[in-house]
C-alpha cells in the first residue's frame, strides 16, 4: 500500500499529463467519425455567437460580390422558367393540390466560419434545429454543392465540407449518367476526385459532373464541376480530377436541402437488408 | 492577485488573437502561425505544475472548439507543456531552487532562441501529423511544420521585442 502511494506521489505530474493526453486523443478520434463528435465542435453557442459577430462585420465588405452572385442566380432561374413556359400556355396550367407531391424543401442560411486548407475541413452555418435543420442534409449554393450537415445545435450547425477526406458523395456525368464516388485527396481546394467510374464511361476534359439522385441526401442534378484531368494509364479505380464550380475559399449564403422522403426511403432500404 | 489577472488576460488575448485573426491568415493558401503556444513559453516556472498543465489543456481545447479539430491542439499543447521543464534544465541549467527567479527576458538570447525553437518545432510536428492523420503525404507534414514554425517564431520574437520595456 505504501509502495502504491509512493508511486502516485512520485509520478503524479506524469499521470495527470497522461490523463489529459488521453482525453485529448479521445476527442480527436471522435471528431473524425461522421456525426459522433458530440462535444468539441464550433456549433456551440459561444463560438457560434462569436463567429456570427465576426461574419456580420466582414459581410459588409463582400456586398458587391454577393450581389453579383445573386443576380447571376436569378438570371439562371429566369432562363429555366422561360424555357418551361415555351411548352405550355399560361391559362392551361392547373395545379391539382391532391396530386402535388413535393420532395425537397430549401432553407436559407449563412456561413459564419469557413475552412479549406486542412485535410479535414468543417464549416459552421448560422441555422440549427430551430430552423428545421437536422443532421445529414445537403448544403449547396447557387454554383454547386458544398457539403453535408454534421452536428446540429439549436442555433448553429456544423457542416462537413466536400473538402474533407471522409466525404463520400454520389456523383455522375451529366451527359451519360455513369456514376461514381466523389472524394477529396486533401491537396488542392479547387479540385476534387471522382473515382469508381466504369471503364467504358466516355470521359472528356470539360465534361460537367453533377450529383446523382441515388442518395437520400442530395437531389438530382446539382452542379459540382468540370473534368480537368483524366488518367489514361491502367489504374484500378479510374480516377478523374474535377475542377469545382464553387470557389470554396469565398462562400457566404447557402441553402440547406431537406429530403421529405428520407425516412420512407431509409425504412424501405432497411427492410431489404433484413 | 494582480499577477493572476494579468495571466488570465494574457490567456484570453492569445486565444482570441489565434482564433479570430491568425487562423484566417492562410498565407500562400494554407500557412498559419500558431502563436498561442507563447503562453507555454512565458508562464512562470513553479514547483507545482497541476495548474499549468490544466491551463495549457484548456487553452488548447478552446482553440480546438473554434477550429473544429477535435483535440489536436490540446494534445500538442499539453505535450510541450509537460516537456518544457526538461528543456529548461538542458538549455538554462536551472535547478528547482531557481524556478521562482526564472524569467525568459533576463536570459541570454541564444539559449532562449534554442528553447523556443525546439518547443515550437515539437508542437507543430505533432499538430500537423495529427491534422494529416495518415502515413501518406509525410513530406507535406514536414514542409507545413517548417513553414508554420518559421511564421510562428517570427511573430513571437517580433512580439517579445515590441512589448519588452526599454530600460
Amino acid at each position: 500500500m505504501q509502495q502504491i502511494l509512493f508511486f502516485f506521489q512520485k509520478f503524479k505530474y506524469f499521470l495527470f499529463f497522461l490523463f489529459l493526453e488521453f482525453i485529448a486523443l479521445s476527442f480527436t478520434f471522435n471528431n473524425l467519425n461522421f456525426h459522433k463528435s458530440k462535444f468539441v465542435n464550433s456549433a456551440n453557442s459561444i463560438s457560434g455567437g462569436i463567429y456570427t459577430i465576426l461574419a456580420n462585420s466582414s459581410e459588409y465588405l463582400e456586398l458587391k460580390t454577393l450581389n453579383e452572385q445573386l443576380s447571376a442566380e436569378n438570371t439562371r432561374l429566369k432562363n429555366l422558367f422561360a424555357h418551361n413556359k415555351l411548352f405550355s400556355t399560361e391559362d392551361s396550367i392547373t395545379i391539382d393540390t391532391t396530386k402535388y407531391y413535393q420532395k425537397y424543401t430549401y432553407t436559407q442560411a449563412k456561413i459564419i466560419k469557413n475552412s479549406y486548407s486542412k485535410p479535414f475541413n468543417f464549416l459552421t452555418i448560422d441555422g440549427g434545429r430551430n430552423q428545421g435543420i437536422d443532421k445529414e442534409m445537403a448544403v449547396v449554393n447557387s454554383k454547386g454543392i458544398i457539403g453535408i450537415t454534421d452536428q446540429t445545435q439549436n442555433l448553429y450547425t456544423r457542416v462537413q465540407s466536400i473538402l474533407n477526406k471522409n466525404s463520400r458523395i454520389n456523383a455522375r456525368l451529366k451527359n451519360s449518367n455513369y456514376f461514381g464516388t466523389l472524394n477529396w485527396n486533401g491537396k488542392d481546394y479547387r479540385t476534387v476526385q471522382l473515382s469508381d467510374l466504369p471503364r467504358q464511361a466516355p470521359l472528356k476534359i470539360g465534361d460537367t459532373i453533377e450529383t446523382d439522385g441515388k442518395s437520400t441526401i442530395f437531389p438530382e442534378g446539382i452542379l459540382i464541376g468540370t473534368i480537368s484531368k483524366v488518367n489514361t494509364g491502367n489504374t484500378i479505380d479510374n480516377k478523374v480530377d474535377i475542377k469545382l464550380f464553387n470557389d470554396m475559399s469565398n462562400l457566404r449564403y447557402i441553402y440547406v436541402i431537406k429530403n421529405l422522403h428520407k425516412e420512407e426511403i431509409q425504412s424501405l432500404e432497411n427492410t431489404l437488408n433484413e | 492577485m494582480n499577477k493572476n489577472i494579468r495571466q488570465s488576460l494574457f490567456f484570453l488575448f492569445l486565444l482570441f488573437l489565434q482564433v479570430l485573426v491568425l487562423n484566417n491568415i492562410n498565407f500562400l493558401g494554407h500557412i498559419n502561425p500558431y502563436l498561442y503556444i507563447a503562453f507555454i513559453f512565458l508562464y512562470p516556472l513553479k514547483e507545482k505544475r497541476f495548474t499549468f498543465l490544466f491551463l495549457s489543456f484548456i487553452l488548447g481545447l478552446c482553440v480546438d472548439f473554434f477550429s473544429d479539430s477535435g483535440g489536436i491542439h490540446a494534445f500538442s499543447t499539453i505535450f510541450i507543456a509537460y516537456i518544457r521543464l526538461f528543456f529548461v534544465k538542458v538549455y538554462f541549467r536551472k535547478t528547482t531552487s531557481d524556478y521562482s527567479f526564472f524569467n525568459l527576458k533576463s536570459e541570454a538570447f541564444g539559449a532562449v532562441f534554442n528553447y523556443v525553437v525546439t518547443l515550437t518545432l515539437i508542437h507543430h510536428l505533432i499538430y500537423f501529423s495529427f491534422i494529416n492523420f495518415s502515413l501518406q503525404n509525410l513530406s507535406i507534414v514536414f514542409l507545413n511544420t517548417l513553414y508554420a514554425s518559421v511564421f510562428t517564431l517570427i511573430l513571437f520574437f517580433l512580439g517579445t521585442y515590441i512589448f519588452t520595456k526599454n530600460k
